[in-house]
């Protein structure tokens, strides 16, 4: 198993790991998919409906990239148009009309850069996924399963807990393409990789996820029972929390990195960073 | 060196005035060539016209200067003026870059956030400035703009927003990432207290800027040929390997596609601002 970030991205891209489908017909009982968006189509990029997790009913959405070329093909390779973003919020405020908790499964390299995607206001159903989710009276919970790509990956993880898989990864831009931007050179990919701290380990330590799961097993029924029994744990406590909204909002509130001047105390930063007190220097 | 001396004050207008002085126009003065018309303008004469040719081409302009021409004289108070990003992953060369371009631009951050009157109305107002890294959003600039929008609900004040912004502040990897998700949370309190939140895009407009409040004002503006989109037009490009059709990610193609409400030119902002305010009132 790689340890440099640049190999975990090539893990957390690699085809044979199970998608978005397998976690859900896994995990839970009786899946019954709902489509569409109601507004334009039914984007095959991103699936939702109905399960049970043990024996509560609960709403899932996932990101799916497809196994076979085919289907990959046809699932778009995971990049969702505004359509899928939409039909994701559509079926969360059905599952905070009706009381049940969302589970997000996020796999993409990103949602989809194409004209059709811009026409349809891709920005703007990103946009309204992150504003609606930040109040959705339900409980959530995301988990990146493999690619985490920024804005795209984000839509879907607006949650009152974020898990990340050990060989996932989660980034503000792909590595080829921050190598790009800045050194106009993207076979400089694995030190931008190195440079952006995407893993789980990095993302848990800037506070951006809570838990990271291990992998060992991957795709095992061993795995996909631990899942299980640890969604249904996390579930049945954030139901009882009667502060979920303002604690999801919390959650987001303190991320970040910022220093305020003040040349009494110049050396005081960070004062707001994703834990009180983080120490960068072992990233 | 050239660059330096467009940014200085030339004439009343860029120090705070808002009325087209007469100019004069002096022998050998400097021009600007307009990228739309070809044709070179004298400095003063742009600077008179709000930084807008003849032609109706909108140069872009510093967010001070912004501030000056559209907030009613000496009304203008910065707040939390003494936030500023870190370089919490020690991404290489960020802070030197942080650096060069506080003293190119005299400016600590990539917004400027404040309260203000318009037309005698109060208001709270962010405006980015392109000049500072493209308007590209960190931790500072999301923990201005979340905490305006805290500001603005506590004192129940309308906000309004400039944006410009190449997107997500890749230097500083998921911390910056999440802004969009701490932005969003902000505004949506600030919504839910039934308070008015009216946002103006400028030239470009992109990427996680656009994917979060840039499309989240319960007005959303825009200046006559400004490029808003989400993705990049050359990633589009390569992606769909497709050309682009002509206007494509243009104010007046989002307009078309019906994701903002009106283009309006930069001078008669002032004027549609006061009147939607003054509709507002109270909230």
């Amino acid at each position: 198993m790689g340890q440099n970030p640049y190999d975990r991205v090539k893990l957390a891209r690699d085809n044979s790991r199970p998608t978005g489908l397998d976690y859900i017909k896994n995990i839970f009982q009786g899946f019954i998919e709902l489509h569409g968006d109601r507004r334009f189509g039914d984007d095959a990029a991103i699936v939702g409906g109905l399960a049970y997790l043990n024996k509560s009913p609960v709403t899932v959405i996932a990101i799916e990239k497809g196994h076979s070329a085919k289907e990959r093909a046809m699932r778009n390779f995971g990049a969702p148009h505004p359509e899928g973003y939409r039909k994701a919020l559509r079926l969360m405020k059905q599952a905070e009309k009706f009381g049940r908790p969302v589970i997000c499964f996020i796999d993409t390299s990103g949602a989809y850069c194409g004209i059709g995607a811009e026409e349809r206001g891709q920005g703007q159903a990103i946009a309204e996924n992150l504003m609606e989710m930040t109040t959705l009276c339900v409980p959530i919970v995301s988990l990146l399963v493999g690619e985490g790509g920024s804005g795209g990956a984000l839509a879907l993880a607006v949650a009152d807990r974020v898990w990340m898989l050990k060989n996932s990864v989660y980034s503000v831009i792909s590595p080829e393409g921050c190598a790009s931007i800045l050194w106009k050179d993207p076979s400089k990919a694995p030190a931008a990789a190195a440079s952006l701290k995407l893993t789980a380990e990095d993302a848990k330590s800037l506070g951006i996820v809570e838990r990271i799961l291990p992998e060992k097993d991957l795709g095992t029924k061993a795995f996909y029972e631990r899942i299980r029994a640890l969604l249904s744990e996390e579930i049945g406590k954030l139901s009882k929390n009667p502060d979920l909204i303002e604690k999801r909002y919390e959650r987001f509130r303190r991320m970040g990195a910022v220093t305020e001047f003040d040349i009494a105390s110049a050396a005081t930063w960070p004062v707001a960073c994703g834990n009180k007190g983080i120490n960068y220097e072992h990233l | 060196m050239a660059l330096i001396n467009f940014l200085k004050p030339k004439n009343k207008l860029e120090e705070g005035g808002r009325t087209a002085a007469p100019v004069h126009e002096d022998e050998g003065e400097p021009e600007k060539k307009c990228p739309n018309c070809h044709k070179d303008i004298p400095l003063s004469r742009l600077w008179s016209n709000g930084l807008v040719c003849t032609c109706g081409y909108h140069f872009r302009m510093k967010a001070r200067q912004r501030i000056h021409m559209v907030t009613d004289k000496g009304s203008f108070q910065e707040l939390f003026s003494s936030v500023k990003s870190g370089n919490p992953l020690l991404f290489p060369g960020y802070g030197e870059k942080l650096e060069t371009m506080r003293s190119a631009s005299g400016e600590e951050e990539a917004v400027i956030c404040g309260e203000a009157q318009i037309g005698r109305q109060k208001c709270c107002i962010f405006v980015m400035d392109s000049y500072f890294m493209m308007g590209s959003m960190g931790s500072a600039v999301g923990e201005k703009i979340a905490s305006l929008f805290e500001y603005a609900a506590d004192h129940r004040m309308p906000v309004i927003g400039w944006t410009v912004s190449g997107g997500a502040r890749m230097q500083e990897g998921l911390l910056s990432l999440m802004q969009m998700a701490k932005t969003s949370a902000a505004i949506k309190k600030h919504s839910d207290a039934g308070l008015f939140y009216i946002v103006v895009l400028t030239n470009p407009t992109t990427g996680g800027v656009t994917a979060s409040f840039a499309m989240e004002g319960d007005i959303i503006l825009a200046e006559p040929g400004a490029t808003v989109g989400f993705a990049g037009a050359r990633v589009i490009e390569q992606t769909t390997k497709k050309s682009l059709p002509k206007g494509f990610q243009t104010a007046e193609f989002v307009l078309n596609h019906g994701f903002i409400d009106s283009i309006v030119p930069r001078r008669e902002q002032r004027k549609l601002l006061a009147e939607l305010l003054k509709m507002h009132r109270g909230g």
